[in-house]
């Protein structure tokens, strides 16, 4: 099953809408709840890092018996060493950004805490997309 | 799945008063009701007991079912377990002791209240809390609507929730200790809840986590409400009662069951105390995503201003509430005099009851699962999805379900028909695949015969 969602920038309002849906979806399907916490946890951490740090983007979403896969590309600056933006604490997000609670430096690497599969592929000036896998059981 | 069958509810609906207005159906927070036949009917499996239809139904067809109250009488020990907002109830003329009085004229032995032990609820939970650092946050169990509504729409949560019994548990226990420790043999004793809401009831003919409920009947606070005050009315303003020794209650015990009761005395840096069960259900979305962070103890209830704006509450819930502060405010001046509150009593007990005081973890039951199998899950889900494109999503309820989104649902599940939405209608018979007096038969099945024959009538 497919689903599609458009994240907007500096929308912080919104953040979190796709992984509610996602949310629901999963709990409507027996997925554990442990198992949709680490989806829904991932999903909001890359949706808040597509309205803080880039322009914007798609959130697309496939879900099947065994496995959930979720793309999140945005159009934006870009990661230039995505080995260091994956290190706890690094971060270069804005003052702005930090005061809204966001920008901690947690992002990347609480993803790939609770993902099984994480791929970040970033081109800078052009954008980003973080791929992420969990496993149903 | 939840089997329908397997959970006790003390709401129900009178077929012969209830008119199919759908009040209920639109209102209910989880969606567990139907029309059919011109009536509505409660789903098992979704329905918390929380009572939003029975407020809310004009024909009052719903009902909350209740023992019967001569049933004290097969009791030489009868005690009435009665709830703080019972004697809030009551205009401010009318003292507590006075009520007490009444309450053994009209046949009880003996009078004990819930909140007797709300401080040794408070300290059950303390030590659960320190002892389980890794939950966060813990929900508190008092309210058993809540209860159920985490079991049934945030399985997640239900790890979260205290494993504990909630005041009303530990008090019976006390009331049987106290009495058994005076040699009356237990079938003597019947002790006789007087419940201010259904959840309650439901929680005591099915307690969560744990067997069997050490209460032998539950009585209605409105039903016994119309009992005390007409006793009162009878025996008029002079009338001479025998000197009760009346339980005295701390001031946190009294407030105990309102909004903000149970978080003022728990010990958690951070804590939040919701009351409306909407409120309820928008917080536990965001804690279920993990926007809320650092939280260590909530307080959830069911009804706006707690049990003051319980179901079976007859008073408004602001006055209520108001009276229980001023009983506070009362017993707090008492506790400052010196005086010793009757919980205190209680303290002796403290670490029998704390014992007899843990269930089971509370198990998820959820009702939003389509399948157990995720493959077929999936599937009924892509069908549910191309079912809906294609509904008006106006909700309007002419289906017999609360929502275009439940209609679909119901569709896949096999409990309802497509050809129930109006607009699904139209759209046939534009194509001539459904004659209008065949739309005219699907209406009546939802909405009974006469209804739109004697309409169109008029």
């Amino acid at each position: 099953m497919h689903q599609e969602y458009t994240v907007i920038e500096g929308d912080f309002v919104n953040a979190g809408k796709a992984s509610s849906s996602v949310k629901k979806t999963l709990k409507q399907l027996n997925v554990s709840p442990q198992i949709v916490k680490r989806v829904v946890v991932a999903l909001y951490e890359a949706e808040v890092n597509a309205i803080a740090h880039a322009y914007g983007g798609t959130v697309s979403v496939d879900i099947e018996a065994d496995k959930i896969t979720m793309v999140v590309a945005d159009k934006g600056p870009g990661i230039p060493d995505i080995a260091l933006a994956m290190q706890e604490g690094y971060s270069t997000a804005r003052p702005e950004v930090r005061d809204m609670g966001f920008g901690a430096g947690m992002g990347l690497p609480n993803m790939q805490k609770n993902v099984d599969k994480l791929n970040v592929t970033s081109e800078v000036g052009v954008g980003t997309t973080v791929e992420m896998e969990v496993n149903f059981a | 799945m939840a089997n329908e069958d397997d959970f006790y509810h003390s709401l129900e609906i009178d077929h012969d008063l209830c008119i199919g207005c759908s009040h209920c159906m639109k209102i209910c927070p989880t969606e567990a009701i139907r029309i059919r036949d011109g009536k509505a009917w409660i789903q098992g499996g979704r329905c918390i007991d929380c009572g939003i239809c029975y407020k809310d139904c004009p024909s009052k067809a719903i009902y909350i079912k209740q023992d019967d109250f001569d049933e004290i009488q097969k009791y030489p020990h009868s005690v009435a377990l009665v709830p703080a907002v019972f004697l809030g109830q009551f205009p401010d003329e009318i003292r507590v002791s006075r009520i007490y009085a009444a309450l053994k004229d009209l046949g009880f032995r003996h009078v004990f209240e819930v909140e007797s032990s709300a401080l040794i609820y408070a300290e059950a939970k303390n030590r659960y809390a320190r002892e389980n650092t890794d939950k966060e946050p813990l929900i508190s169990s008092f309210c058993p609507a809540i209860v159920r509504l985490i079991q049934v729409k945030y399985p997640a949560l239900a790890d979260n929730i205290i494993p504990l019994k909630a005041p009303l548990d530990i008090s019976a226990i006390y009331a049987l200790k106290t009495l058994t420790d005076q040699k009356i043999p237990r079938k003597e004793i019947g002790i006789f809840y007087v419940t201010p809401c259904a959840a309650k009831i439901a929680a005591v003919k099915q307690p969560v986590g744990e067997r069997k409920s050490i209460i032998d009947g539950v009585i209605n606070m409105d039903s016994l409400y119309n009992r005390v005050f007409k006793k009162i009315k009878e025996q008029g303003k002079d009338y001479v009662f025998p000197p009760l020794k009346t339980p005295r209650l701390t001031a946190d015990a009294i407030l105990s069951t309102l909004t903000n009761g149970e978080r003022r005395i728990c010990m958690a840096k951070r804590s939040y105390a919701i009351d409306g069960i909407e409120n309820v259900m928008d917080f536990l979305e965001k804690l279920e995503n993990d926007e809320i962070e650092g939280v260590e103890f909530l307080e959830l209830r069911a009804c706006d201003q707690s049990c003051a704006g319980a179901t079976l509450s007859c008073e408004n819930r602001f006055l209520c509430s108001e009276r229980m502060y001023g009983r506070a405010r009362k017993a707090a001046e008492r506790e400052r005099n010196g005086e010793v509150p009757r919980s205190q009593e209680m303290e002796s007990q403290k670490e029998y009851l704390i014992e007899c005081s843990g269930v089971e973890a509370v198990q998820p039951r959820s009702m939003m699962v389509l399948d157990k199998d995720i493959a077929k899950a999936l599937e009924k889900m892509e069908k549910i999805r191309r079912v809906k494109a294609n509904l008006p999503h106006i909700d309007c309820g002419l289906c017999g379900a609360p929502t275009c989104d439940a209609l679909a649902t119901d569709y896949v599940m096999g409990t309802a028909e497509l050809e129930n939405c109006v607009f699904y209608q139209r759209h046939l018979e534009e194509q001539g695949k459904m004659l209008p007096e065949e739309s005219l038969g699907k209406m009546q099945q939802i909405w009974g015969e006469d209804r739109i024959s004697e309409k169109i009538k008029e």
